[in-house]
C-alpha cells in the first residue's frame, strides 16, 4: 500500500498540488486537505503516514509568514502533531509551510527560538538556487548524493535562531546554499537569496524526521522543470521526496 | 471587521515594534526623499499595532508575544513609551481601505479568547532631518504615504475605524423629467455619471414615458451600464470620416478579422470574458488581458494590485483555472524633474515601483505564475502611466455553462462589500485632471489576494460538480454590473440586506454598485452545496435574489424598492454614439543623410535604453514557478539573465506533451507616427516571440488591447480607426483570429490651464499558440561554439520611429517599418525548421535592431559571435517584420537551409568574448555593463 501523505491546506495556500505532484511521483498517495475539514474531523492526521505542509501564503502573510498557519496548527491539533511527532512519522514544511512549522514551535525543536524573516533586500526572491544536503540526521536529505537544484520563491526566509552554532553542533542544518560549482555561498547575493546566515536554507529537529526548508524541490521533479535542460539536466530533487517516503517504509 | 463597542473599558493600545528599518534601496523612501530634494539623514521605520479592547497588560503580552512580535530579533513597547530622537511621523489605512492584517489579528486574538474588537497596522516613521513645514508636508505627502488610501499625523496619529453606528441613508429620488439639455448636464455632471449628452435625454425620455422620477439606484445603474467601461461606446459607435462610415470598431475590423479566418480552434471569441481556445482533446485555454490605468497613476500599488485581480476573475468567469498571469507597463521617464510634474501626478519612479509591487503581490499570493510581459518607458506616458494585465486559464473541453434559468439562485461569493470603488466603471470612461486625486479617492481600490485565492478552488470545484448554470465576476460596476448583465434577458429580483457590508452606512445603491474586489456571482439552480463548498475553503458566500424571466431588474433593501426598471431599456435603450474621425497625415520627412552614428556607442545606449534593458531584477520579484508547468522563462540562458522571447507553460493536469505559448508586442514610439503600421509591427513582434518559445504560427489567437486617448477629438479617433485597421489586415494576413479584447480610453491628463496630454496611442497584442514538440523549443541563448548562425528575413530594417532615434534624442525622419505580410511566411518556414530539431538556440531581431538581439543572444549563452554584415545603421539598428537570428549545428546546416530559404547563413558563433558584426564589435563585459547595469 502507498505511503499516505496529509498536506493541509489554509486559506492562501497555493503550492499544495505542486508537493503533492511530487511525493506522488516519488511514490505516495498524497491529498490536499483544507484546515476546515481536519477541524469538523471529516480528515484526522492520524491516519496519514506523512505530514507535509505546503507553500504559498496562508492569510496573505497577515502578522508575519506563516505565523496564524502555525497559530492553527498548534491550537487546533496540537495535541495530534505532538502524537505523530512521537510516533515517528515523517513531517516536511516546505516555505510557507516551514515557517508555520518553525512558528508552531517544531522546528528546529527542543525550545530554541527561530524565526524566518524578511530577505535581506526586503523583497520577494523567485530564482533557481543549488542546494548542498550536509546533515546525517535528517531522514529526508542525508542519503542524497548530489547537490539539489530548485526555484525559491520567497519574502521572508532568512533564518534566524539564538544559537545557529547549537544548530550546526547537533547537524540539524540539512541544506545550505551553494555555488552552482558546491562552493558555499558565504552570504553571498544572489547564491544565497535571503541573507541567511551560515547560508541556512533548511533545517531538521534532533529527531531527523521533521525537515522544514524555503527552497521548493517541488518544483524541480520532473527534468522539463529544469532551466537548464538541453544545457544540462542536474539536480532533480525527486530523491529527497523518495527518502522521506523510504525513512516510512523501512522504520 | 467585526465590531462591537458594547464593552465600558474599551481602549486603544498601541504598541511599537522594534528594531526600526532603515532602507536605502531604489525607491526607499531615503531615495525618494532625495527625488524631492529633501535634506534628509536618515527614515527609520517601525510598525506600530492599534489594538482596539478591554485589554490587560498581560492580554496585550501575550497578543504581542503570539501575534505581533518575532522572536530572537523584534522587541515591543508600548507607542507612548517609545521616544525616539528626530522627526515623528505616522501613517495609517484610511478606515473601509481593506485591511488583512487588522482583520486577521482579530480573528488570531479570538481564537487566543482576548477580547479584541478591533484592530490595524500603521507605521512610525522617525525621521532625521533638517526641514522647515513646508518640507515636511512634502516628505509625509510625497514620500511616507499616499493620501488616496492612507492618512497621516505629525506625531501619533489616532486610528480610525469605520463608524459602528452610521445610518445608512434611503433610496432618493432624482429629478430629471422636464429638464432641458443644461438641467440634464448638471445632473450628470454633479452625480458624475459621465454619460453623452443624449443618453441624458433618452433616460429623460424613458421616465417621462414611465411617469416618474427615477431613483438613485437606477440612475446609477444606468451610468454604471451604459459607461464607456462597460458598453464600449466607441468600439460599437459610428464613425464619420473621410472615406465614409464605419459601423463599429469592433464589428467592422476585429470579430471582422476572426469571422474571416473562420479558425476551428476558437470555441468562444468576444462573447464571454474571456476567448476560449482548444488546447487538446480534453481541455481549452482561457485568455484575456486588461488594462488599469487611471487607478494605477493614484494609487499605483493598489490599480495594479486589483488590475491583477479583475483579469484573473475574467478567467475563472468563464469556468477557467488561472494558470498563468502577464503584465505589459508603461512609465514615464525615471528622471523627470519632480518640479516638473503637475500637482496630484505621482514620480515615474514612485508609480513604476508601486505598480511592480502590486503585480507581483497578486499573482504571487493567489500562487498563479507571472510569466510574461514588458516594461517600456516613455514621457508620453508620465501622466498617464498604462497597466496591462493578463491571465491565462485551463478548462475542461466545453465545461463553461452560460444560461442562467428562471428560478436559479443568485449566489455571490466572495467578500463583503463597502464603499470601494464606487464610481469606478464611470471613472475610468472620464479623463483624469489635477482634481482627480481628490475626488477620485474612493474609486481606487485594495485587493485582497487571498479571497480570490479562495474563489478560485470554490469556483474549480463547483464547475467539476456542474453545480451552477452561469457565471460571471463582479468588477467593475460590482452587482450592477454582474447581475445586470447575467440578468439581461431574464431579470432579476435582489434584496440588498442579504449583502454583506463591511461597514454599516452604505446607500442602497452604493451597495449595488460596489467594486469590492474579490466577488464572483453564481446562477445555481441548488445553491446549498455551493455554499458548503463555500464554507469548506473558508470563503464568504450569499444568496442575494433569483433570476426571474419577467424581464424586469428589481432591486430591493428589505421593503424599499431601489430599482425597478425594465431590462430591456436598461441594456438596448442606448443610442448608438456618432463620432468624427478626421483625416490622417502619414507623411514622413525623408532620412537626414548627415546624420554620423558611432555604431558601438549607439548599440551600448540602445542596450541601456530603459525600454530594452534588463528587467531581471522586476521579474524576480514575481513568482514564475508555483504550479510546476514553466519551461519557457522570461529570463534564462547560462546565468538566468538572457531575455527569452516568447514564454511556455504546461498547464497543470494535462498530459504534459503540449504546452501555451504567450508572446507579447507593444511598441510607444510607432503609434504617434503611423498607427496602422504599428498595430502590423506590433502583431509580428508578438508572433516571431511565440515562434520562437516554440508555438505553431498556424495556430495562433490574437488579444487586441489598445490604450488610446480622448476618442471624442477626431485626430485621435483617426489614429484609432487606424490602429484597428491595421489589427484586421495583419490578423487576416497571418491567419490569426482575434479572441479578446479591451480599449481603455481617455487616457488624458488635462493640465489646470486646460492643456491636454494624451498618452502615446498605445496597442499591445498578446499572442498566444501552442508547443506541440517541447523537446525541439530553442534554448534562450546561444548554445556552442562553432555553430552556425544565420539571419532570417531582411538585412535591413527601417529606422523612422527606431529605437535608434529614440536614443538619438530626435526624429531623423524615413520611413517606419512598413506592412510586410510576407512576414508570415518566415514565421512559417522557421518554425518547421524548430519543430524538425534543427535549431538550436533563436532569438527575434526587434528593438534595436540586429546589434541588439545579437548582444543580448551572445550575453544570455555567454558566448561570442561573428556576424558578417554592412555596417550601416539600417543595418546594425533598424527595425521591421519577420527577422530572426539562429544558431544551427554543422550537421544540420543543409536540412536548416533546405527548410528556411528566406535565411542567409552570417556567422558563427565563437568561443568569446566578443560580439562582431561587420565593423562593430564589442565585449561582453560592455554588453552585460550596459544591458544590464545600465539600469540608472
Amino acid at each position: 500500500m502507498k505511503p499516505r501523505v496529509l498536506i493541509p491546506v489554509a486559506l492562501g495556500t497555493n503550492r499544495d498540488a505542486d508537493l503533492a505532484l511530487a511525493f506522488n511521483l516519488a511514490g505516495a498517495e498524497a491529498e490536499s486537505v483544507p484546515l476546515t475539514a481536519l477541524r469538523s474531523g471529516e480528515r484526522a492526521l492520524s491516519s496519514y503516514d506523512v505530514l507535509a505542509l505546503p507553500g504559498g501564503f496562508s492569510y496573505g502573510d497577515a502578522l508575519g509568514a506563516g505565523r496564524l498557519f502555525g497559530l492553527d496548527l498548534a491550537s487546533w491539533f496540537g495535541d495530534q502533531l505532538l502524537e505523530a511527532r512521537d510516533r515517528g512519522i515523517p513531517m516536511f514544511g516546505v516555505c510557507n509551510g516551514f515557517q508555520a512549522l518553525v512558528r508552531a514551535g517544531l522546528l528546529p525543536g527542543d525550545g530554541a527560538a527561530a524565526v524566518l524573516t524578511q530577505n535581506e533586500r526586503h523583497q520577494f526572491e523567485c530564482r533557481w538556487v543549488t542546494l548542498d544536503a550536509c546533515s546525517s540526521r535528517s531522514i529526508w536529505t542525508r542519503d542524497l548524493a548530489e547537490p539539489l537544484r530548485c526555484p525559491v520563491a520567497h519574502g521572508e526566509g532568512r533564518f534566524i535562531s539564538d544559537d545557529l552554532a547549537a544548530l550546526e553542533a547537533n547537524d540539524q542544518v540539512a541544506l545550505r546554499y551553494v555555488t552552482a560549482n558546491g562552493d558555499p555561498a558565504d552570504l553571498n547575493y544572489p547564491t544565497n537569496p535571503n541573507g541567511s546566515p551560515g547560508d541556512v536554507a533548511g533545517v531538521c529537529d534532533p529527531t531527523g524526521m521533521i525537515l522544514g526548508l524555503m527552497p521548493h524541490p517541488e518544483n524541480h521533479v520532473l527534468d522539463r522543470q529544469n532551466p537548464l535542460r538541453g544545457r544540462d539536466n542536474l539536480g532533480n530533487c525527486l530523491p529527497l521526496f523518495k527518502a522521506g517516503i523510504s525513512a516510512l517504509v523501512s522504520a | 471587521m467585526t465590531q462591537s463597542l458594547s464593552r465600558t473599558q474599551t481602549a486603544d493600545h498601541a504598541l511599537v515594534v522594534g528594531p526600526g528599518h532603515v532602507s536605502e534601496g531604489p525607491d526607499s523612501p531615503g531615495d525618494r526623499a532625495r527625488l524631492f530634494s529633501l535634506d534628509v539623514k536618515k527614515i527609520e521605520q517601525y510598525r506600530l499595532v492599534h489594538v482596539l479592547g478591554d485589554l490587560s497588560d498581560a492580554d496585550l503580552q501575550v497578543i504581542a508575544d503570539r501575534l505581533v512580535v518575532d522572536p530572537v530579533h523584534q522587541w515591543w513597547q508600548h507607542a507612548g513609551d517609545h521616544q525616539p530622537a528626530g522627526l515623528v511621523i505616522e501613517t495609517g489605512l484610511r478606515p473601509g481601505v481593506t485591511d488583512r492584517e487588522g482583520a486577521e489579528l482579530v480573528r488570531a486574538a479570538h481564537e487566543l479568547g482576548l477580547p479584541v474588537e478591533a484592530a490595524t497596522f500603521a507605521t512610525r516613521w522617525v525621521i532625521e532631518a533638517d526641514l522647515d513645514d513646508a518640507e515636511v508636508e512634502v516628505l509625509a505627502r510625497r514620500v511616507l504615504h499616499n493620501e488616496v488610501v492612507e492618512r497621516w499625523a505629525l506625531g501619533a496619529l489616532s486610528p480610525a475605524f469605520a463608524d459602528p453606528h452610521a445610518v445608512e441613508p434611503f433610496t432618493q429620488l432624482v429629478s430629471v423629467r422636464g429638464f432641458d439639455a443644461a438641467a440634464l448636464a448638471e445632473v450628470n455632471r454633479s452625480r458624475r455619471l459621465g454619460l453623452d449628452p443624449e443618453e441624458m435625454v433618452v433616460i429623460r425620455d424613458h421616465f417621462e414615458s414611465v411617469g416618474r422620477e427615477p431613483t438613485d439606484g437606477e440612475i446609477e445603474m444606468l451610468a454604471q451600464t451604459w459607461s464607456e467601461h462597460c458598453a464600449h461606446k466607441t468600439f460599437g459607435g459610428l464613425i464619420q470620416t473621410p472615406d465614409g462610415e464605419i459601423d463599429g470598431l469592433l464589428k467592422t475590423f476585429l470579430r471582422a478579422a476572426t469571422d474571416t479566418v473562420n479558425a476551428p480552434w476558437v470555441k468562444s471569441a468576444f462573447v464571454d470574458n474571456a476567448g476560449i481556445i482548444r488546447f487538446d482533446d480534453d481541455f481549452d485555454v482561457a485568455i484575456k488581458a486588461e488594462t488599469h490605468n487611471h487607478p494605477s497613476a493614484l494609487e499605483p500599488f493598489g490599480g495594479a494590485n486589483t488590475g491583477v485581480g479583475g483579469v484573473v476573475r475574467d478567467i475563472l468567469g468563464v469556468s477557467a483555472k488561472p494558470i498563468a498571469v502577464t503584465d505589459i507597463l508603461c512609465f514615464g521617464p525615471d528622471d523627470v524633474d519632480p518640479a516638473d510634474l503637475p500637482d496630484g501626478v505621482l514620480h515615474p519612479r514612485q508609480i513604476r515601483s508601486g505598480v511592480i509591487a502590486g503585480v507581483g503581490d497578486y499573482g504571487n499570493k493567489i500562487g498563479v505564475p507571472n510569466i510574461a510581459g514588458a516594461i517600456i518607458h516613455d514621457p508620453a506616458y508620465t501622466t498617464t502611466p498604462l497597466v496591462f494585465a493578463g491571465c491565462l486559464g485551463l478548462l475542461p473541453a466545453g465545461s463553461n455553462p452560460t444560461s442562467s434559468q428562471p428560478g436559479d439562485s443568485i449566489v455571490v461569493l466572495g467578500g463583503a462589500v463597502g464603499r470601494d470603488g464606487v464610481g469606478g466603471a464611470t471613472f475610468s470612461s472620464q479623463t483624469m485632471g489635477v482634481e482627480t486625486a481628490d475626488v477620485a479617492g474612493s474609486s481606487v481600490q485594495i485587493g485582497d489576494p487571498i479571497v480570490e485565492k479562495g474563489l478560485i478552488d470554490v469556483v474549480v470545484a463547483a464547475r467539476d460538480a456542474k453545480l451552477y448554470n452561469a457565471i460571471t465576476d463582479c468588477g467593475a460596476g460590482g452587482l450592477s454590473s454582474s447581475v445586470g448583465e447575467m440578468a439581461a434577458v431574464l431579470g432579476a429580483d435582489v434584496d440588498l440586506k442579504l449583502v454583506e457590508r463591511k461597514y454599516p452606512g452604505l446607500a442602497p445603491w452604493e451597495v449595488w454598485l460596489s467594486e469590492a474586489q474579490e466577488r464572483m456571482v453564481l446562477a445555481a439552480p441548488d445553491p446549498a452545496p455551493i455554499l458548503a463548498l463555500a464554507a469548506r475553503w473558508s470563503v464568504g458566500a450569499q444568496v442575494i435574489g433569483r433570476f426571474t424571466g419577467e424581464g424586469r431588474m428589481i432591486v430591493r433593501n428589505g421593503e424599499e424598492v431601489v430599482i425597478d426598471i425594465d431590462c430591456e431599456f436598461l441594456h438596448d435603450g442606448r443610442p448608438q454614439r456618432v463620432m468624427q474621425a478626421a483625416a490622417l497625415d502619414l507623411s514622413r520627412p525623408a532620412r537626414r543623410t548627415d546624420l554620423v552614428v558611432d555604431p558601438v556607442d549607439a548599440l551600448l545606449q540602445l542596450l541601456a535604453h530603459p525600454s530594452i534593458r534588463s528587467n531581471e531584477d522586476v521579474i524576480r520579484t514575481y513568482d514564475h514557478e508555483v504550479l510546476g508547468g514553466t519551461i519557457v522563462r522570461p529570463y534564462a540562458g547560462v546565468e538566468g539573465d538572457g531575455p527569452a522571447d516568447g514564454t511556455a507553460v504546461i498547464p497543470p493536469g494535462t498530459n504534459g506533451e503540449r504546452a501555451v505559448v504567450l508572446g507579447i508586442g507593444v511598441n510607444a514610439l510607432l503609434g504617434r507616427l503611423d498607427p496602422e503600421a504599428m498595430a502590423w509591427h506590433v502583431i509580428d513582434e508578438a508572433v516571431r516571440n511565440a515562434v520562437v518559445a516554440g508555438a505553431d504560427p498556424h495556430e495562433l489567437s490574437l488579444l487586441d488591447n489598445f490604450a488610446w486617448g480622448n476618442p471624442t477629438d477626431p485626430d485621435t479617433l483617426a489614429g484609432l480607426v487606424a490602429a484597428c485597421r491595421g489589427c484586421h489586415d495583419a490578423a487576416v494576413a497571418f491567419g490569426a483570429p482575434f479572441v479578446s479584447g479591451k480599449d481603455s480610453l481617455y487616457n488624458v491628463y488635462v493640465h489646470e490651464d486646460g492643456v491636454a496630454d494624451p498618452v502615446a496611442p498605445t496597442l499591445v497584442i498578446t499572442v498566444m499558440g501552442l508547443a506541440k514538440n517541447l523537446d525541439t523549443i530553442p534554448l534562450t541563448g546561444v548554445v556552442s561554439p562553432g555553430n552556425a548562425v544565420y539571419l532570417v528575413g531582411p538585412e535591413a530594417g527601417a529606422l523612422g520611429g527606431s529605437h535608434l532615434d529614440a536614443v538619438l534624442g530626435a526624429d531623423n525622419g524615413g520611413a517606419v517599418p512598413a506592412a510586410d505580410p510576407s512576414a508570415i511566411e518566415r514565421h512559417h518556414q522557421l518554425a518547421a525548421a524548430i519543430a524538425a530539431g534543427l535549431v538550436r538556440s533563436a532569438h527575434d531581431l526587434s528593438e534595436g535592431g540586429l546589434a541588439v538581439a545579437a548582444a543580448e543572444w551572445a550575453f544570455a549563452g555567454r558566448l561570442g559571435l561573428a556576424i558578417s554584415c554592412d555596417s550601416d545603421p539600417a543595418t546594425l539598428f533598424g527595425e521591421g517584420s519577420g527577422r530572426y537570428l539562429v544558431e544551427v549545428t554543422p550537421d544540420d546546416a543543409a536540412a536548416f537551409e533546405s527548410t528556411v530559404s528566406m535565411s542567409r547563413r552570417c556567422g558563427s558563433i565563437t568561443e568569446g568574448p566578443d560580439v562582431v558584426l561587420g565593423d562593430l564589435r564589442v565585449s561582453l563585459d560592455q554588453i552585460r555593463h550596459a544591458y544590464v547595469g545600465g539600469a540608472q
